[in-house]
């Protein structure tokens, strides 16, 4: 028994253990009922627009299943890619060039997540209570930065990102959807290949345990903070391409809709089990969502019920399964 | 079996939970459509009309889009309502532009959460021969959408100014200034006018305060006691909406300086008039929420019957509200405002 | 220096030891001037009331811990361990009472977790890439040559029993202790037939000609592995018995202090010993 069990280690297998499954076959679900009962949803067009509208949300998801993966959360997410999108603006705006610019915003985003983290690790707060603050700080000084501006964007490597492409003259691409897919892939592959990447998994899982295995757990969250903010980093870059404007009213849900991508990809908020392709699936269930209730006529205030009960039932799943291993 | 583990029984469950979900809401969609009955494909010659408020909890676009779902389905068109999920959601309202156009609508009305922000999506929508009217608030440029159905917000403003004003008589003014979110075309222009029509300079002394509140009740009133501390003898206060103004008036009457104070306000919601009424503040400017939303669904209806576009600005009004009219300024009372208020 | 019974030292050197550590929390003195030796390939009881100091002192042995005086020595060189990465470098491996696995990663990736193998060549140079293939290899020798029936390597370790965690954490301990085991209650959570599996295991062990220290309540598992006993009293070593030598009754006598050991080497009574917590004292009793 035991020998032929361990011999079988097959698709199968993969396809347990890979916690994207469960959201990839609701993805599928979801797709395939819109394409049923609306016209236009199943398009070219159309699926190149969810991939795009999921872009913003879904790099800021990327970042927070790094943080959710640890034990901890991020609320500040959204708020320091903002400030990302200020600086950037700002910056081109007051002539400084776009290179620059570009890199200076990124490098605040970074700061941003640095200073989370080395809260975190050397103060041992919750990263909740920490990112609350953070949220708070860093939202005021987005608008003191902007002096109740807003600051559109003309310039073309800001909004490089936003570009779109055509393969085969039919599929509408952007450049911004290849970064996400980079990044989202190189994250994966860090996660699940590397040995940093097992030891996040580690640190969320059990910090203790972790630390007694001889993992340098503090050194682990603050990588992952600080990788969490490039990560942001690249999301205000994403957004300008996305909206050619830094606004620093925006995105004041963005961290609490990172969150639901994140739950949606069957990512606990426990920690220590899920994965970064569960959230990019999760990314693309909401924008899904969005957009197949609003071909199908249904109103904004129902589609926020829809994208409510799901994130419930995801946990509830999560949770299920969970109390099912025991 | 023991293999068959809980992430596959967690698959199934989560896609079980989603469909049941989507027939959650698939119910709310047929209940929606049998209220605007007899929808169907594009062959029918219906209009379809996409609207994109900027939220969904704010009562002026309460009434907004109610008045537009009714006047739709009097005119047999058909109407989603999209919103941002804040003030300043421009990703949502791009998001859901994009959402409208690839559903096929004819016509899309808009208030834009922020007068640039969503010009990309608005060229794209109109790219495709859909008409695109800006309710309420105005894009930057103004020929970015066909037309646009709003309150002259520099006109309300100076409506405002110009009664405070009046109302001081012989006073040396003293403002204080409650606006509403940094940057917001709205609020830039009723603020102008405001000093337009009071005659004074942006940077006159006898200017005391502003503060932002968003055009938030707590805000105002925290930010109106701030003010009250280091103001003296304050005798005018302008504000950017009633909510503000509400919060105004707590802070004053704490101090117990309300009696001396000339308030003013804008918007005409029907809790506004009310407090006009009985005595909170001085004033406030009606807009027509409803007008906007019925010209809007008018001229989409007409456009796809006739093809003709609307073009420029369409000033949809605005009425001074008060019990106690001063001279040279033309005002309505409130029973009147009751009757033509909404929210 | 007080060794009130260092009886006739054993000729080997041993491969672990400390001399008068001393470690307070606050007012609490967990480790009282203790001392501890470990012989070549023997398996050591550690014996003692709750609240005695023997995790503290386990815990000070395996690095987990920094104690406040005193000296510990591998080999009979004097160390200073300041985490348990420390002491694994010395090839001290620790089996902790929690076991200190990670519940939702396979069996593979817990025996190798914070010592993980990257492929060789560029692939793991330069793309970092782990030789999961080999771990789950070098996983599966090890399982198998101590006995440790699992399913499959790549299964979570949260799917195991108790007894089988216990199995693969000692497996890890096994795997990478070139020096030492220490064993924390290993089978304080566990049934009679995997008790047994793990007495097992350590017999193993020990046939490999690794020593183990085992800290254990359970006497007759005491009794029935260990070629000595060390008894922890009060934050310090107050004997260390063999076995054969002594009945379970003399040595629950030494763990409450109704025995001790006199001068001469013999158990005598003592009349008015009733506590047997750890010292709690404002002044600190450190030598």
């Amino acid at each position: 028994m035991t020998t032929t069990a361990l011999r079988r280690t097959g698709v199968g297998e993969f396809v347990l253990r890979t916690p994207a499954v469960g959201p990839t076959i609701a993805l599928v679900v979801a797709v395939a009922l819109f394409s049923l009962t609306t016209d236009t949803f199943l398009d070219v067009d159309n699926l190149s627009l969810v991939v795009q509208q999921s872009l913003v949300v879904g790099t800021l998801a990327l970042g927070q299943t790094l943080v959710i993966l640890t034990g901890g959360i991020d609320l500040a997410n959204a708020a320091a890619c903002v400030l990302g999108t200020l600086l950037m603006a700002r910056l081109v705006a007051d002539g400084v060039a776009a290179p620059l610019a570009l890199l200076a915003g990124i490098a605040v985003v970074v700061a941003v997540g640095a200073t989370t983290g080395g809260v975190v690790t050397a103060l041992g707060l919750p990263p909740f209570i920490v990112t609350l603050g953070v949220l708070a700080i860093v939202t005021a000084a987005s608008r003191i930065y902007a002096g109740g501006q807003s600051f559109p964007v003309t310039d073309g490597l800001l909004g490089l990102l936003g570009t779109r492409q055509y393969l085969f003259g039919q599929i509408e691409l952007t450049i911004g959807m290849g970064v996400a897919l980079g990044m989202y892939l190189l994250l994966w592959y860090s996660l699940t290949r590397t040995a940093w990447g097992r030891h996040v998994y580690a640190v969320g899982n059990d910090s203790e345990a972790a630390r007694l295995s001889g993992i340098h757990v503090r050194r682990t969250l603050l990588s992952v903070y600080v990788v969490a903010g490039l990560v942001y980093g690249v999301a205000a870059w994403q957004a300008l391409g996305r909206v050619p404007n830094a606004d620093p009213n925006a995105f004041q849900t963005g961290n609490l809709d990172s969150v639901t991508a994140v739950v949606l990809g069957g990512t606990s908020l426990f920690g220590g089990r899920g994965s970064v392709l569960g959230t990019l699936v999760g990314a693309l269930i909401v924008a899904v969502l969005r957009s197949g209730l609003t071909q199908a006529g249904i109103d904004n205030l129902y589609q926020d019920v829809a994208t409510g009960v799901l994130v419930i039932a995801a946990v509830a799943v999560d949770r299920f399964a969970r109390r099912r291993q025991r | 079996m023991g293999r068959r583990g809980p992430l596959g029984r967690s698959g199934r469950g989560v896609a079980v939970l989603l469909a049941g979900a989507l027939a959650v809401v698939g119910a709310a969609c047929t209940s929606q459509r049998t209220a605007t009955p007899g929808v169907g494909g594009k062959a029918d010659g219906r209009t379809r009309i996409g609207l994109v408020t900027k939220t969904d909890s704010n009562p002026f676009f309460v009434a907004l889009r109610e008045a537009a779902k009714a006047r739709a389905a009097a005119d047999g068109a058909e109407l989603v309502a999209l919103a941002g999920k804040f003030d300043g959601d421009n990703d949502g309202q791009v998001a859901a532009l994009e959402n409208l156009v690839q559903q096929g609508v004819d016509a899309i009305l808009v208030t834009p959460n922020n007068s640039s922000g969503i010009l990309g999506a608005i060229r794209h929508a109109r790219d495709r021969g859909i008409l695109v009217v800006a309710l309420d608030t105005e894009t930057s440029p103004r020929d970015a959408v066909d037309a646009t159905f709003a309150t002259d917000n520099v006109e309300a403003g100076r409506s405002q100014g110009r009664y405070v004003r009046a109302a001081l008589a012989e006073r040396d003014p003293r403002l204080l200034m409650l606006d509403g979110t940094p940057g917001g075309t709205v609020d830039e222009q009723r603020h102008r006018g405001f000093l337009d029509g009071f005659g004074l300079g942006e940077n006159d002394p006898r200017v005391l305060g502003r503060q932002p509140t968003n055009g938030d009740q707590s805000r105002a009133q925290q930010a109106m006691e701030n003010l009250l501390q280091r103001a003296n003898g304050v005798n005018a206060v302008y504000t950017l909406n009633e909510p503000a103004a509400r919060g105004a008036h707590s802070a004053l009457q704490a101090r117990g300086v309300a009696g001396q104070v000339v308030v003013g306000s804008v918007d005409g919601g029907c809790q506004g008039v009310r407090d006009v009424r009985e005595g909170r503040y001085a004033v406030t400017v009606m807009q027509f929420p409803r007008r906007m939303a019925e010209e809007g669904v008018r001229a989409a209806v007409e456009f796809t019957r006739t093809g003709t576009r609307p073009s420029g600005f369409v000033d949809t009004g605005s009425a001074v509200v008060t019990d106690r009219p001063v001279p040279g300024v033309d005002s309505r009372d409130t029973a009147w405002a009751l009757a033509n208020c909404w929210g | 220096m007080s060794d009130p019974d260092g009886r006739d030292a054993p000729a080997p050197d041993p491969v672990l030891s400390a001399r008068g550590l001393v470690k307070r929390f606050g007012r609490v003195t967990a480790i009282d001037g203790a001392d501890f030796d470990l012989l070549p390939g023997e398996v050591l009881a550690v014996v003692g009331d709750n609240g005695a100091g023997k995790s503290s002192l386990i815990k000070a042995l395996s690095g987990a811990l920094t104690p406040d005086a005193g000296e510990v020595r591998v080999a009979g060189r004097p160390v200073r361990f300041h985490g348990p990465l420390d002491a694994r470098r010395h090839g001290i491996e620790t089996v902790y009472q929690d076991l200190a696995l990670a519940p939702a990663q396979d069996v593979a990736s817990n025996l190798f977790l914070g010592r993980e193998r990257r492929r060789p060549g560029l692939l793991g140079r330069v793309f970092r890439l782990l030789d999961t293939r080999g771990m789950r290899a070098e996983a599966e020798r090890v399982l198998d040559e101590l006995g440790i029936g699992v399913r499959s390597t790549s299964q979570p370790v949260e799917t195991l029993s108790g007894g089988q965690r216990q199995g693969v954490a000692v497996a890890r301990a096994a795997a990478f202790g070139t020096r030492v085991v220490i064993m924390d209650e290993p089978t304080a959570a566990l049934g009679v037939a995997e008790s047994a599996r793990v007495l097992d295991l350590i017999d193993r062990l020990r046939a490999r000609g690794l020593p183990v220290v085992l800290i254990s309540h359970n006497m007759p598992h005491v009794f029935d592995i260990a070629d000595r006993v060390h008894v922890h009293r009060l934050g310090r070593r107050v004997a260390v018995v063999s076995p054969a030598e002594r009945t379970m009754n003399e040595v629950v006598g030494l763990i409450t202090g109704a025995l001790r050991v006199g001068a001469d080497g013999a158990l005598e009574e003592v009349r008015d010993a009733v506590r047997t917590g750890v010292t709690r004292t404002g002044g600190g009793t450190a030598e």
